[in-house]
């Protein structure tokens, strides 16, 4: 009973999260400006890093915590050099 | 290491579906909102669901039932909730600055002036 | 001996958060934890003064049911879409906190909750330029903001 409540509920999950993932590319192919399109990749990698969580608790791995960790990190550090280029022109001054 | 969701009793599977879905559906809701505001700054708004509460939830939900299926605490899930709470605000506060360095500098008439004399 | 504790002790947590709990841990986690303070010693950062540390649960609980709140808030504006215009704006709030660190924990709080951002921090007149989804009245914000955190802010950091 609770394998069939948790399958069903993580996989819905899964699917809101897919949409959101595509929304936010939807935004970072025609967003206006540069600032659009680099928040859409920030809330790209968050829910990607969101679905990796949700596929952690289906399939009962922890290995799937740490791809979570990287996307974070790695999402983060991009995320601000490409505010930083924005803001600046140049990353490493 | 394999943890099965059977071993779970029924009510806690329920608490971690309602965490998984609340977290979601924030992210989702978030994402729609991001589509949808017409301006920059109103968009900026609409990820932090997904970072506050959407994060938070699936975390929840995680640390639950790895807790609860393993039958020790692991909290681990803490750590990437603490990050993106922490990280996401730094990112977005460079984005709106650099956002307001564009639009003052094309003289963008709905953006507020600097207060003070300008720096050079 | 300890330059920086509370990173210490900070630094241990997330190693025993990454491995598991057991005496090895503790022991690989506070040899390395320790000798990171002091690599973080000879960059000589700013050390914060936390006066009330004992207050910061509270900025916590606070903070937290906030975000909540803010969260349906803004759930409601993005859902109703067009049936319901909300307003939002730019506004300028003066500050009285001097403190770098406080000011950016006031910061990821404002920015954190969904519905406020928070945009730019003019240092010469003290001042933060934030923009919010759906304002009703100004002074509600400003009040929001002074009465709400910064006091308790104030309170931590003096």
């Amino acid at each position: 009973m609770s394998a069939i409540i948790l399958f069903t509920a993580v996989s819905v999950a899964q699917l809101m999260l897919t949409t959101a993932m595509a929304i936010s590319s939807v935004r970072m192919f025609y967003g206006p400006r540069a600032q659009d399109r680099i928040v859409g990749l920030d809330a790209l990698y968050v829910n990607s890093m969101l679905l990796l969580v949700t596929f952690g608790i289906g399939t009962g791995k922890t290995v799937y915590f740490e791809a979570a960790l990287v996307i974070g990190l790695i999402g983060f550090v991009s995320s601000v050099s490409l505010a930083k280029f924005l803001m600046r022109g140049e990353v490493i001054e | 290491m394999i943890y099965s969701a059977a071993d779970i009793p029924v009510w806690m599977a329920v608490v971690v579906a309602f965490f998984v879905l609340a977290g979601a559906a924030l992210a989702l809701i978030g994402a729609i909102g991001f589509l949808r505001l017409p301006t920059f700054y109103e968009r900026i708004h609409a990820p932090t669901l997904a970072t506050s509460w959407g994060t938070g939830g699936i975390m929840c939900a995680s640390i639950l039932f790895f807790s609860v299926a393993g039958g020790r605490l692991v909290a681990h899930e803490v750590l990437i909730g603490v990050f993106i709470t922490v990280t996401t605000p730094v990112t977005f506060m460079l984005l709106a600055r650099a956002a307001l360095h564009r639009d003052r500098f094309e003289n963008n008439p709905k953006v507020p002036r600097r207060t003070g004399p300008v720096k050079l | 001996m300890l330059p920086y504790p509370l990173l210490t002790v900070f630094l241990l947590v997330m190693w025993l958060l990454l491995n598991r709990f057991t005496l090895g841990h503790v022991l690989l986690g506070g040899m390395v934890a320790v000798c990171s303070s002091w690599a973080m010693a000879a960059l000589r950062p700013d050390k914060p003064k936390l006066r009330r540390w004992y207050l910061l649960p509270k900025l916590f609980g606070v903070v937290m049911l906030d975000i909540i709140r803010s969260n349906i808030a803004v759930s409601r504006v993005i859902l109703q879409g067009r049936a319901k215009e909300h307003r939002s704006a730019f506004i300028n709030v003066p500050l009285e906190l001097r403190d770098p660190t406080a000011l950016a924990i006031l910061s990821i709080i404002v920015t954190g909750t969904p519905g406020s951002a928070w945009l730019e921090y003019d240092s010469r007149n003290s001042s933060v330029l934030l923009h919010v989804l759906d304002l009703v009245d100004d002074d509600e914000w400003r009040d929001l903001l002074k009465n709400r955190y910064e006091k308790l802010l104030l309170e931590i950091f003096s």
